[in-house]
């Protein structure tokens, strides 16, 4: 099966500014992608070129086996893009707006009536857009990408301005959304999105794609120690060193702020069965590295969204 | 064709236009809601136009001219005679211009560019005036019979005595209704057609709403359309309530025979000023700037184009700028067949003008049009 996005070699250049300085990727059928990093990277850029909204400087650029630049109407009604949450007509009620986007693709009111169901704003259909929360205005504006059922949805930085409970009652919808069988690409400056939702990633920095993959693999790449960390007054510095020591450790891997003991070491396994014979596991926490330190070795830089 | 642009007309298939008139409806349909739903919108198009016509209305209803502008037909030996009894005085009540022929006197005095035409006929005095403005008709009235009173006593029955014989023209001269609501709904309509326009364009690319217009199986002409039609029936509902409210006795607007010609003048004036409101909104960044230059453009319009100041009493400078004033098309062509009584034909130059215009600009606004801010 031929890739549902193929990109070869995207070039776009603001003036002297590449923006995006010649990337390849693919995503398949059916996948859940995320391009993540920075503000700056160049993400949105990518997206909008995929989109058809904007003309590539060079490279090659299919979207479903076709050309998605100049405007190709033929594409349009096989995707769908969420732009930000205030992308609607003034002074319309939720259901008026999804009718509205509903009739351009030629779909009937009943199915957006459906759609705004899904999303979870039947009880505020009657309410005017620009009266909903941040959170119920992101879901109005991804229920009028969907409402056409297209085969392949762009969100950008569907989660930007939300707070963390919004963000992750928004990530159950998105997760259905892929579920459903779509192929969803979505734009993100955060790490954590990008690693709870995605089948795959690309990491993007100053237009570059620095390293592409499933969230598991990038960070084992990494062979970064594991982080275990447990109430500091447990167990003395002394213990804590032995401890590492056996797994195979050195002292600097001992750390301790006064609240918390932080042990980072190869061999886990060893570390915590020496903390539970000692039975000091109070406020035991295990971290793995994360895609935050992907990006930091990738980069030499500490990542700010 | 440029590979950076989006054609904007290109030809399309049966089934596309299908598509396009149901976008077309249900973005009509958006967008009458909205503009329905905007408060300052329905008070700044409809609310506040009326507001101006019921108070000039009110303050000009019973203003004249001091002075009483006559024309004369033809060798009038008693205005000679009344000159030479007493020299001087004639010209401070009249003012009398030569006339070639009688028809065109009556024409003119019609129009309201003349308070009466005068004739002799033997020796009688005819005076054909118009009831237009009452306080002059009075004084066109006492002027005359007392010229025909001092020539009577002058020649003192020697040759059967003089008489005075007024008709009134039709009453088509403009009375200040006339010229004030044709005047107060040009720049009504200009203004509801240039903010519209304007507005929308710059509020939709402000809030990526364009974007994603764009990226719906859309035709570009859907939109503009959809627009345009809403303009449309905003201007017509302004007409409307205008000619409702000036044709009330109070205010007295007696409408002539071939008024309906302003429908097509609306329409056309509708789409020019649409034009200038695309314009401002292919430069403009924010809505308030598109706000403010589009006040810049109409604000002075109105004054110079002759709708707030009717031209016939506006300073010669004034008069001539006019011309360079697409108001000035929009507000004479509507006084011309709904007060002045002229034929439907009348509505034509103004018709063509506004069109150019509408055209002209559209296809500027074309060429600098921008989807994004970027």
């Amino acid at each position: 099966m031929s890739a549902t996005i193929s990109v070869r070699d995207l070039r776009k250049s603001y003036g002297s500014l590449a923006a995006v300085d010649g990337i390849t990727f693919d995503v398949q059928p059916g996948e859940f992608f995320a391009i993540l990093g920075p503000n700056g990277a160049g993400k949105t850029t990518t997206l909008e070129i995929l989109e058809g909204l904007r003309k590539a400087d060079g490279g090659e650029v299919s979207v479903l086996g076709q050309r998605p630049w100049p405007r190709n109407p033929a594409l349009l009604p096989r995707i769908g893009v969420q732009l930000q949450a205030s992308s609607f007509f003034e002074r319309l009620s939720a259901r008026e707006q999804i009718r509205t986007f509903a009739s351009l693709y030629g779909v009937g009111a009943r199915r957006a009536d459906e759609m705004l169901g899904v999303v979870g704003l039947t009880e505020q259909a009657e309410v005017r857009a620009e009266k909903l929360s941040g959170g119920q205005a992101q879901r109005l504006s991804i229920a009028c990408a969907l409402v056409h059922d297209p085969e392949l949805v762009f969100l950008d930085e569907p989660t930007g301005a939300l707070d963390p409970q919004a963000r992750r009652n928004l990530w159950d919808l998105l997760r259905q959304i892929n579920a459903d069988g779509r192929t969803v690409v979505l734009t993100t400056h955060h790490m954590d999105e990008a690693e709870t939702l995605c089948d795959r990633v690309a990491i993007m920095d100053r237009g570059a794609i620095l390293r592409a993959g499933a969230p598991a693999t990038l960070v084992r790449g990494l062979d970064s120690p594991v982080r275990i960390s447990i109430e500091s007054g447990l167990l003395d510095t002394a213990q804590a060193r032995a401890l590492v020591a056996q797994a195979g450790g050195s002292a600097e891997d001992v750390s301790d702020d006064g609240v918390s003991l932080t042990i980072a070491t190869r061999g886990p396994a060893v570390v915590l069965a020496g903390l539970a014979d000692r039975g000091a596991l109070a406020g035991l926490r295990v971290q793995g590295a994360t895609l935050e330190d992907v990006f930091l070795q990738l980069t030499g830089r500490e990542y700010r969204a | 064709m440029s590979p950076d642009r989006t054609r904007v007309g290109a030809t399309v298939p049966a089934s596309t236009r299908a598509a396009n008139l149901r976008a077309l409806r249900s973005l009509s349909r958006a967008m009458f809601s909205g503009f329905v739903r905007d408060r300052s919108a329905l008070i700044f198009t409809i609310l506040i136009p009326v507001l101006f016509l019921v108070l000039f209305g009110s303050i000009y209803k019973s203003s004249s001219a001091p002075k009483v502008s006559v024309l004369e037909v033809g060798k009038v030996r008693l205005l000679d005679q009344a000159e030479a009894a007493a020299p001087g005085q004639l010209g401070k009540v009249l003012a009398v211009t030569d006339s070639a022929s009688l028809a065109a006197a009556l024409g003119d005095v019609r129009k309201g560019s003349y308070d009466a035409a005068v004739q002799q006929q033997g020796n009688t005095l005819v005076v054909h005036y118009s009831i237009a403005s009452q306080t002059t008709a009075g004084v066109v009235q006492a002027v005359f019979s007392s010229i025909v009173q001092q020539a009577d006593q002058a020649a003192a029955g020697r040759s059967g005595g003089y008489a005075l014989s007024t008709r009134q023209v039709e009453d088509k001269s403009l009375k200040p209704i006339q010229y004030l609501a044709p005047g107060l709904l040009g720049w009504a309509i200009a203004s509801g057609a240039a903010f519209g326009a304007a507005i929308t364009l710059v509020g939709w690319r402000e809030n990526k709403l364009l974007r994603r217009l764009r990226l719906a199986p859309v035709s570009t002409g859907s939109v503009v359309l959809a627009r345009v039609g809403i303009s449309l029936i905003v201007a017509m509902v302004q007409l409307a309530v205008f000619l409702a409210i000036a044709t009330t006795p109070y205010f007295g607007l007696k409408l002539t025979a071939s008024w309906w010609m302003a429908i097509p003048i609306v329409a056309c004036g509708t789409l020019a000023f649409m034009s200038i409101g695309l314009l401002v909104g292919s430069f403009a960044k924010t809505q308030q700037a598109a706000t403010s230059i589009a006040n810049l453009i109409i604000l002075p319009m109105a004054f110079l184009g002759g709708a707030f100041i009717p031209l016939d009493y506006a300073p010669a400078w004034i008069r001539e700028v006019s011309y360079a004033m697409p108001l000035r098309y929009l507000v004479t062509g509507m006084q011309a067949v709904m007060a002045r009584g002229e034929g439907p034909a009348a509505a034509l130059p103004a018709i063509g003008i506004l069109l150019g215009l509408a055209a002209v600009l559209t296809l500027i606004s074309l060429r600098v049009f921008r989807w994004d801010d970027v």
